[in-house]
């Protein structure tokens, strides 16, 4: 039986492609950064959270998706920070002006990180509804 | 999905995915490939990237695919698109986002079995001198006016710092310095990002390697070059780092919206683009220019370090330790250049993505030295198996907008390739096979496993049978450094 959320990694010929399903887009959300995380071979070390406050807006899901998960490699690469609690929020903007998130995030120091992602693309990125909520396929080039 | 019955053969390296193949296309894709190149890429989904390239607005002549092309995200690897001035689009996905990732070749007047004792302490040295791995920082600490300046003036900066000769830029792309750089345009994230990270290799499938020139098939061209077979040579394959990942980011974010005011419409939205000549396409030039002036600084640092590195092993045992540039050349870049469409010289933007410039003889960018016989084109194999140094043709000026292939070109996954090989296991096998390894991480090497290639030396093949490049050396490592 395939959990109510979860990621998975699918097959790509030179960069790395992860499959993301969950039943709302918070979910989604959460699915893509944890999996991502273990993509890089992200570990975290045994310490005190630190709390990061994310307050993004973007034209529709695919954005804010890229956008949220590039929040995260920035906050990887530039503190030496990775993510382990997840607390989402998305509400709709007025007069259909995109989505906003609202975030708060439990960080660690990194222990390790084994590989190196340039960057999460939009290539054929489209977040889908499914009986089971949504899903998704991200591709980062690495 | 596109298959080999909708392919058109123009000669046995030379295939067409012709306009008809699909109502959105604006010109047709010239393929570069053996049938058995072909073959390995039908599983993945390079050809149908390659059609999708061809939608972009204002393309001319045809989309050019190298025969080391895979699958990528956008644009596929191995990809060459030229855009009309002034109202054809400038697209971030199709240059990626290393933006001017490319190979730096030095040669060594030094025999191999002069170096071989101590090249274990030579692979050590340069692990130690040139920093390498995921975020790592490197020992040049720019101020963010020092990054200003690096964005402006590229390997001229590395000049005017002690960090190369005259020589190393007459011997770079474009003298390692693009015009029209303007750091206005890059965000304070991008710099943020970029000033720790100057001299640095990163990760992935980046590198720095130390060849034996195995083979010399153009004595003039090899010797203009400082290549003898027998001695050793060293490549440094990397790109713009954090920087200029990030300046990719920004614009392929932002051109989101740009597509809706323009009204373009794309088949994948990693497509993103813009007219050269509106407001959102000049910024992205100018901040592209920034990371690859960044890019060209960056190798030429790494070769100071490596130059260092040489010095320090070898000098002590009276050995000559100089390495003396060959050439410095980008494979994923947009530039303006002068190209002949319809028999007409017309000015183009030039798009390549994992595809090298590959100028033909007389070319007045070319350093004197060069302009005979053609530009260097420099084809890094996969780690444990050969490179190559090839030359640009007049074919390439005609056929490819002077561009020939850029590596290998992947065929296997990297989760497959962790899957089949273990990173010690083939640490251990590249040892017996007197290749010194050092890397940062045993994953990320069984990712980057000789067998998750293609054969260089068949991608090399098509591009010399299509007469788009012609052999000059074939180089095989004895050291390789990963980040």
């Amino acid at each position: 039986m395939v959990a109510p959320a979860g990621y998975r990694e699918i097959d790509h010929a030179a960069d790395w492609e992860l499959e993301v399903w969950a039943p709302d887009l918070p979910g989604v959300l959460e699915q893509a950064a944890r999996g991502m995380q273990h993509l890089a071979g992200l570990r975290l070390q045994d310490a005190p959270a630190r709390l990061l406050e994310l307050q993004l807006t973007a034209a529709d899901a695919e954005s804010l998706l890229v956008t949220f998960l590039g929040e995260l490699l920035y906050s990887i690469e530039q503190h030496k920070l990775g993510f382990s609690d997840f607390d989402l929020h998305v509400s709709q903007l007025p007069e259909d002006a995109g989505l906003e998130l609202h975030a708060s995030l439990q960080g660690q120091p990194l222990l390790a990180l084994e590989k190196e992602i340039k960057a999460v693309t939009y290539h054929r990125l489209e977040v889908q509804s499914t009986p089971a909520g949504l899903c998704t396929r991200i591709v980062f080039d690495v | 999905m596109v298959n080999l019955r909708n392919l058109k053969k123009i000669s046995d390296y030379e295939w067409e995915i012709p306009q008809s193949y699909r109502g959105d296309m604006r010109v047709p894709v010239r393929i570069f490939a053996s049938r058995r190149l072909l073959e390995a890429v039908m599983d993945d989904k390079s050809l149908e990237q390659a059609v999708n390239a061809a939608s972009l607005p204002g393309l001319v002549g045809q989309v050019n695919i190298m025969p080391d092309m895979h699958q990528g995200y956008g644009f596929p690897i191995g990809a060459v698109a030229a855009t009309r001035l002034p109202d054809g689009v400038i697209s971030p996905g199709a240059v990626g986002y290393d933006i001017n990732c490319g190979v730096r070749l030095l040669a060594s007047p030094l025999q191999y079995p002069q170096v071989e004792p101590y090249l274990d302490e030579l692979a050590t040295t340069l692990n130690a001198y040139c920093p390498s791995g995921v975020g790592e920082s490197g020992s040049v600490k720019l101020t963010d006016h020092d990054l200003e300046q690096v964005c402006r003036e590229g390997s001229s900066w590395a000049l005017k710092n002690g960090y190369a000769t005259p020589t190393d830029l007459r011997r770079t792309e474009a003298g390692g310095r693009l015009e029209g750089a303007d750091p206005a345009k890059v965000s304070l994230r991008a710099r943020q990002r970029g000033r720790p990270q100057l001299g640095t290799l990163g990760a992935g499938n980046h590198f720095i390697e130390v060849d034996i020139v195995d083979q010399v098939y153009d004595s003039r061209a090899a010797q203009a070059m400082g290549l003898q077979e027998g001695c050793l040579a060293l490549q440094i394959h990397c790109g713009s780092r954090g920087f200029g990942h990030q300046i990719c980011t920004d614009y392929v974010q932002s051109f989101q919206s740009a597509v809706k005011r323009y009204n373009i419409h794309l088949p994948d939205r990693e497509l993103v683009c813009a007219p050269l000549n509106s407001p959102e396409g000049q910024d992205y030039l100018a901040a592209m220019r920034c990371a690859a002036n960044y890019a060209f600084a960056n190798r030429q640092v790494l070769a100071y370090h490596a130059r260092r590195a040489f010095e320090a092993v070898l000098a002590v045992k009276g050995l000559p330790f100089q390495l003396h540039q060959v050439y410095d050349i980008a494979h994923n870049m947009a530039k303006f250049e002068t190209h002949l469409i319809d028999g007409k010289p017309m000015k183009v933007c030039v798009h390549r993505k994992g595809a090298t410039r590959a100028f033909g003889p007389g070319h007045p960018e070319l350093p004197e030295e060069y302009r005979a016989l053609g530009q260097p084109v420099l084809v890094p194999g996969s780690m444990g198996t050969a490179s190559w140094v090839l030359l640009g043709t007049e074919a390439s000026m005609e056929r490819s907008f002077g561009s020939s292939c850029h590596g290998a070109g992947r065929v296997m996954s990297r989760a497959q390739a962790k899957k089949q090989v273990r990173g010690e296991t083939l640490r251990r096998d590249l040892e017996k096979d007197g290749i010194h390894i050092r890397a940062g991480s045993l994953p990320g090497l069984a990712e980057e496993a000789p067998q998750a290639y293609k054969d260089v030396d068949d991608v090399v093949a098509v591009v010399c049978g299509a007469q788009i490049a012609r052999k000059v050396a074939r180089l095989v490592p004895v050291a390789v450094i990963k980040g």
